[in-house]
This record gives structure tokens, sequence and C-alpha cells, in this order.
């Protein structure tokens, strides 16, 4: 039979209620002040990684609060872990300790630990 | 000084206003459509940034209209006014008064929520606004779903009837940004359980103290903030909600379920202020607002002689900026009755 390429294709659409916190849980445990980010950018804009390659901190904020831990797994691996972003956040979050805390939380969940 | 002034509308400006003037020695009569007066501050439960009780504001006026005999006039709607050589003639009810200058405190009224359809507001059973849910916190009843069921999720939706073009309103009403941060603040220390969520396009804390109080939302209510205008609300069978919205921040569509939605409706010119202003033929702006004088210089004039602004008659304006907008009206009126 001829293949025409046709499949289904997955949703785009983040369903906040099919979500899995574990990850977000952990980082607020470990890492409170991320609470208070206010999605201004200065992250992105001061991270080395970012003026080179795709990839964007403030957006690993919203992909950990929205629970897309598939696409934060895969993006968490850029960051060269230099903290500039920790210097230029407005509110004092640690950024650094925030991906630090990701990447934990993944190994445990790995692990079955989470 | 053997003066007289009207004032109309007994919200805060006018109170405020007319009381100033009294304390002065001109005799002030303040009319008011309504049984009492207070206008719509006397609606609300508690007040930002300091979430005070809105009856410390009320009773604090009211007692000064009465310490400087402000003659009040309630129950009666102003149908007309007219210039008649230097004096201005009010008509109201079966009043008719002559008097030599008249303070225009007609305010704001809540945009009908009911006209963005697809919130389905008066459709469906959870959505609210957040006059609604001040209304609830001042009869102290348990804040639940319409069926009684507690509440687990509930979703704050900023801007309703505000910059938003298609239904007239392309003005930002600003004080809607700050009362949702406060609501979020209330209802977590209500029910501690409840996960809130903010749907805003941009975050207007312009004033002292709302920028902490946003980030004490985030900080101990854990109150999350997304960017992005809800789309559309539909019901489920059991009554929660589906939302959908676009997280700008990640650039993707998003839908949530929600047991209770409030919408943060913005202000409008009330009907006192649309009706009085166009049939005087005063100068508007912002749909139909009374237009100041001048932004900088008269803000509490307007474009008919003897007649002055107070409060939200001439665009949004919090309790705290009222307050100071009916001093202003009141020394200027003052000026003009001393040159008269």
């Amino acid at each position: 039979m001829k293949q025409f390429g046709f499949s289904a294709m997955t949703p785009r659409v983040i369903d906040y209620d099919g979500d899995d916190n574990r990850i977000l849980n952990y980082v607020l445990r470990k890492e409170p002040s991320f609470t208070i980010c206010m999605s201004c950018g200065c992250c992105t804009a001061s991270c080395s990684a970012s003026n080179l390659i795709s990839f964007n901190v403030r957006k690993l904020g919203v992909l950990l609060r929205r629970g897309i831990s598939d696409e934060l797994e895969k993006e968490i691996n850029k960051c060269m872990l230099c903290g500039k972003c920790n210097l230029v956040c407005p509110r004092g979050i640690n950024t650094r300790n925030v991906i630090l805390s990701i990447k934990k939380a993944l190994t445990k969940i790995d692990e079955n630990e989470l | 000084m053997n003066k007289s002034v009207v004032v109309i509308g007994g919200g805060i400006a006018g109170m405020e206003t007319a009381a100033c003037l009294a304390e002065k020695g001109v005799k002030v009569t303040l009319f008011e459509k309504n049984e009492k007066v207070g206008g719509n501050v006397a609606n609300w439960h508690s007040l930002f940034p300091t979430i005070r009780q809105s009856t410390e504001i009320i009773q604090h006026l009211e007692k000064r209209l009465k310490d400087s005999s402000v003659t009040v006039i309630t129950n009666t709607l102003v149908s007309n006014i007219s210039k008649e050589g230097s004096m201005i003639t009010v008509k109201g009810g079966d009043a008719r008064l002559s008097t030599d200058a008249v303070v225009l405190a007609s305010g704001f009224q809540i945009f009908d929520s009911k006209r963005k359809e697809e919130f389905g507001y008066g459709i469906y059973d959870n959505v609210i606004t957040s006059s609604d849910l001040e209304a609830m916190m001042k009869k102290d009843q348990p804040i639940t779903t319409k069926s009684g069921k507690p509440i687990n999720r509930v979703a704050f939706i900023h801007c309703v009837g505000s910059r938003d073009e298609k239904v007239g309103n392309h003005y930002c009403s600003k004080i809607c940004c700050v009362t949702g941060v406060k609501q979020a603040i209330v209802l977590r220390s209500k029910i501690p359980q409840t996960e809130i969520f903010c749907f805003y396009i941009d975050l207007r804390m312009y004033g002292a103290g709302f920028e902490e109080l946003y980030r004490e939302a985030q900080e101990k209510h854990g109150v999350q903030f997304v960017r992005g205008r809800l789309s559309e609300a539909a019901e489920n069978i059991d009554g929660t909600l589906q939302i959908k919205a676009e997280d700008t921040l990640s650039g993707r569509p998003l839908k949530m379920k929600i047991d209770l939605m409030v919408l943060l409706a913005g202000m409008e010119p009330s009907d006192g202020t649309k009706s009085l202003g166009k049939n005087i033929g005063l100068t508007q702006r912002m749909g139909a607002f009374i237009k100041p004088a001048d932004e900088h210089f008269s803000q509490n004039k307007c474009s008919m002689e003897g007649m002055f602004l107070s409060g939200t008659c001439s665009g949004p304006m919090s309790i705290n900026e009222t307050l100071s907008d009916a001093r202003s009206a009141a020394q200027i009126v003052e000026q003009y009755l001393m040159n008269k």
C-alpha cells in the first residue's frame, strides 16, 4: 500500500490539568525564591548560551510552571551554569540554584525517588 | 462666605468636596440618586493596598458631612442643569436650586460583564465579577461554587471591559490589576487550599504599595500570573469551567479546568455622568467621561464656566486619587467663588 505520510499529530496545547507538578514542587522546596519571578527576561538577555544557540532561561521557568517536563529535560542541558543570570535578576532569585534543582529533580524522577 | 454650591453625586468624591467646601463656610447641597451616600465604595468589602474595610472610609466621610452641615438630598436624580446669567439652576426631583457653582461628582459604574458573552457571565453558574466577590465577602458568605462545592482552583481575568475596543472601551481602568491581586490575597487567606491564577495582558502596579502587594501574592500566597488574555470559557457538565488562553510567555495555547472565574470588570462613566455630560453639552473623552479643561493645570474645570469636576466622572481613579482630586476640586471652587 502506498504510504502518504499522514499521521496523528500530538496537540501543542498546554493541558494544565494533565500536567506533572513533581519537578515544580521540588524546585519550590529547594529554591522558594522562584515564586517571585515576573518574567522580565533579564536572565535570557545576559545568558551566554542564549546569545549563541536557541536557548531561553526565562522559558525554562515557564516550562517548569506548566509541567512540560520533556521539553524542560531537553533544554536544561544547554545551560553552562555560569550564573550570570543570577547576577542580573532584579528580584534576586537564585536562578542558578533553580536550574540545579531542576536537574536534581529530573535525576530523582529517573531513579523513582520523586 | 455667602455663596452656595450644588454637588451632584454622593460617592466619596462628592462627599469629600462637599465637606471641604462646607468646612470653609460655603452653603453646600449634595444630591444623591440612591437612598444612601457612599456610592460604589459602599458596595466594596476591603481596599487595596492596606486591606482596610471600606466602611471606615464611608463612616469618616459621613461624619464630616454631618459635622460641616452639608444638606444631603437622597433619592433624587438631577434631571437638568442650566445656566441663567452668572447663576446655575439645578433641577432634581421637585427641587429647583439656583446656585453659584456646580460640582459634578457623578462618578463611574462597573462595566456590565454580560457584554463579554464569550466569558459566560450570567450564562455559567460559576462566573462572577470582582464586585460580586466583594459583595460575597461583605456579607461574610462562605466562598464556594454556586452548588456549594469547595473551590480548589480560581482564575482571575484581568481587563474585562478595559483595553477592549470591541466593547467600546479602549482605555485602561488602571485599578483592576491591583484589585485582582488584593482579592487573590484575601481569597487565599479565607480558603488557603485554593490555587489561584491571574490571566493578565500587562500588570499595571502603578501606585505606592501595589508592587509590594503583587510580590506578596506571589511569595506568600503562591498566586500564579499567566500572561495572556482569556479567549473563551465553557462550562463542563459538573459545573466546572474550561478556559482557554495563550500562555504568551511560552508561546503556546493553554487550557485549564477551574471551579470559579472572577472577572475584573473595568470602570465606565456612570449613567448620570453620561447623560448629564451629553445634555449639558460638556466635552467628553474616553467614551463619555468628562474631559477636564486642561490635563495639567485645570483638572477640575470643564468646558462650562461654573461647573467643576470631582472624582471619577473624568476618568478611572483609585480611592486615594479620587479623594485628592475631590480636595483639589474644593480648592478650585473656593477660588472661583471668591473671585465671583
